[in-house]
């Protein structure tokens, strides 16, 4: 059945079975991708620095992160004595669901988006906001110094980083036209340097950084800033409620790269026209990986940041940087140069 | 108004970036440190007591123990107290033998240092390559002495093992290979901008206050005082080879980083002359007495080990055990300036100003 067919129709039991069984799917697709990207992280930091990475369980030690998920759901639960027991179970849950939800905008193909909303970009940006909110209530229920500080750290952070990550998107979606997902990437058919990381050089620039901020990685790892805070906000959790903050992060990584891959780098398009007869997931999966590969790449490269050198960097040169990228955007629109 | 506390924290004993066991009771405002109080003691072991009851030989693996990252300058400031006193000569091969050694690991020491700061500063791969060429030190050391942290090499009047054959081959070939590697550690590090961001300016003070409280090292040296005790006061061959004094300006983290991958360079300058003139062959062990006794009388002998000047007293009263040992730690002597630098500071700077001092708590509470 044709997904975006059945968008169109009411919701009956059996649309509504169908919808459940594909989420159900894509849930399964989000935590097999987590497991190997875990996976692959550690392989590509082992390489980079002269290391094997995980190699003894299962063949190549692919089962290696199977198998710490399963110590992690046979670990002892434990919940600290002075916690707020109400908030300290709920963070992990809210901190997840956020970041799986926002993964129903995001179009991997011309045919498979899971919902074909109009402001699809403000979703996302909308609902990945309230895992910060998590992240502060999982730092306040441990009731732990160290976790405050992250969890402080996280909020001044997500706030901080969120204004220039929506406004240095602004450009794409002002020569797209539209806030769908679908129609931006439509915007950019033809050749590779129709692609948005070309003409929004400086959003691009902006995005990306901003983009690795609010993925809490590093160099802006600094709420879990394992160095200085220990581990941050989820320094009090154990077992499968760290699981569900350290899936949160990884999901993320997956709409991060997704969105980065759909907003700059064409979508599904392949760099050149003739080569349009390989299928566009394909051309999707490649750019998506390598987005991916970057992160871990930045990861092994760059040291930490200082708190307050990361929000002058937010407020003095990435906020600015994305407004002047609007405003020439906006006059080259006029001018009939671009758009 | 919005009723604002200061914020107590505990930062260790158990911590990933205070380096072993040491506590910092900290008082926060936000995130900017207003009181420090440091807390040390969790690895004492009365290494200077227990001294007292062993005899000189039995002394110098306890010496391992003080700085083990850097164990073989703690055997020679140790052995050579207990020469001097005795006026024993030592052989030239075993004393070339010493030379290289400490040098190599001034090198590994400078190496851990360079890996664990930069990890506390949240650059995870610089400490896994540091690591990989310390290795290849220690598995000279291996091949030398047969342990790779707590060597128990040198003796009074001498070294306790010849180099084995082909071992000064290995040593020129690292040397070789170091400096290219040190080379590529500039270029991953030294000009990154977040790194020269986080260190530039980052616990500063001048030259000064840097001997009003007796900093010796990279610590004192950053300020651009020219003091090295391998220069001013020449032990062992020291004065035979040409090296220069790597010194800093602003006293900042930034020139204690720059100071110490220098002294990298400089070692390795040292290494590549001593490894020319090192003699085809001869004895590594003095005339020693059985029975080491030193003639009653006192000395105080002072050499520079990578964290600064290590210095070691000894009172004899002619008995197999010495009556006294007390060892000045450079690291102990250079943590005094911790509290002074943090205050007004940023939480993350902590662990910034903490790695750039360089202590090792096996040093600092002895």
């Amino acid at each position: 059945m044709d997904p975006a067919k059945l968008m169109e129709q009411p919701i009956t039991w059996s649309s509504a079975g169908v919808y459940t069984l594909m989420a159900i799917g894509l849930l399964l697709v989000v935590i097999v991708f987590v497991t190997y990207a875990i996976y692959f992280e550690r392989k590509v930091i082992g390489w980079m620095q002269f290391r094997k990475g995980p190699n003894r369980t299962g063949p190549l030690g692919l089962l290696q992160t199977v198998a710490d998920v399963a110590k992690l759901l046979l670990k002892e639960d434990t919940i600290p004595a002075k916690a707020d027991r109400g908030l300290f179970i709920m963070a992990p849950v809210l901190a997840f669901v956020p970041s799986f939800t926002v993964l129903a905008v995001i179009p991997y193909t011309q045919n498979l988006p899971f919902a074909d909303l109009n402001v699809g970009f403000l979703y996302y940006v909308a609902l990945s906001g309230v895992t910060t909110i998590a992240i502060i209530i999982g730092a306040w229920s441990s009731n732990n110094k160290l976790a405050l500080l992250g969890g402080m750290r996280s909020a001044a952070q997500m706030i901080s980083y969120e204004v220039p990550l929506v406004i240095s998107v602004v450009g794409t979606v002002m020569m797209a036209g539209s806030l769908n997902l679908r129609d931006i990437v439509e915007a950019q058919a033809g050749y590779f340097w129709n692609w948005n990381f070309l003409p929004q050089i400086v959003g691009f620039a902006v995005f990306i950084v901003a983009a690795i901020s609010e993925l809490n990685r590093t160099p802006f790892d600094l709420p879990e800033a394992e160095s200085e805070l220990v581990s941050g906000y989820h320094v009090e959790y154990s077992g499968f409620r760290f699981a569900f903050f350290m899936l949160a992060e990884y999901v993320y990584v997956w709409a991060i790269a997704s969105l980065t891959t759909l907003l700059f780098l064409g979508g599904w398009h392949p760099p050149f026209p003739q080569l349009s007869f390989i299928p566009g997931i394909v051309w999707f999966l490649l750019k998506f990986a390598f987005v991916v590969f970057c992160l871990f790449w930045i990861r092994a490269t760059f040291p930490r940041m200082r708190v307050d050198q990361l929000m002058g960097m937010a407020w003095k040169v990435l906020l600015p940087l994305s407004i002047l990228n609007i405003f020439i955007t906006a006059v080259l629109i006029e001018l009939g140069i671009g758009g | 108004m919005i009723r604002t506390e200061e914020l107590l924290l505990n930062v260790g004993p158990q911590h990933p970036s205070t380096h072993g066991v040491f506590r910092l009771i900290v008082k926060l405002d936000g995130e900017i440190i207003t009181e420090v109080q440091p807390v040390i003691g969790y690895l004492h072991r009365g290494t200077e007591k227990l001294a007292e009851s062993l005899n000189y030989t039995q002394i110098i693996p306890y010496t391992d123990r003080m700085d083990y990252v850097s164990a073989m300058t703690n055997n020679y400031v140790f052995v050579h107290a207990v020469e001097t006193l005795m006026q024993i000569e030592v052989p030239e091969r075993a004393e070339f033998l010493r030379l290289i050694v400490m040098e190599l690991q001034r090198i590994a020491s400078h190496l851990v240092w360079w890996g664990t700061y930069l990890l506390d500063i949240g650059a995870l791969s610089p400490f896994l390559f540091a690591f990989s060429d310390r290795e290849r030190i220690l598995e000279l050391f291996n091949e030398l002495c047969g342990a790779r942290l707590t060597y128990n090499y040198m003796r009074v009047g001498g070294v306790k093992w010849d180099a084995p054959e082909g071992w000064i081959d290995k040593v020129k070939r690292f040397v070789k290979d170091m400096r290219l590697r040190l080379d590529e550690y500039h270029n991953l590090v030294t000009g990154n901008e977040i790194f020269i961001s986080r260190v530039k300016g980052i616990g500063q003070y001048d030259a000064e206050t840097a001997i009003q409280y007796g900093l010796s090292g990279a610590n004192l040296r950053c300020t651009g005082v020219k003091w090295d005790l391998r220069k001013d006061e020449p032990y062992s061959l020291y004065s035979r080879f040409e090296f220069d004094v790597v010194t800093g300006q602003n006293g900042d983290c930034y020139d204690r980083y720059l100071c110490r991958v220098g002294e990298i360079e400089q070692s390795l300058r040292i290494l590549e002359q001593a490894l020319e003139q090192f003699p085809e062959s001869g004895p590594t062990m003095g005339k020693v007495p059985r029975v080491i006794r030193p003639p009653a009388g006192e000395v105080y002998v002072r050499i520079e080990s990578p964290r600064g000047e290590i210095g070691c007293h000894l009172v004899s009263k002619g008995k197999a055990e010495p009556f006294r040992v007390k060892f000045r730690r450079p690291s102990f002597v250079n943590l005094q300036i911790l509290p002074k630098l943090l205050v007004g500071q940023n939480i993350s700077d902590l662990v910034a100003i903490l790695g750039g001092v360089d202590i090792v708590l096996g040093e600092v509470d002895c």
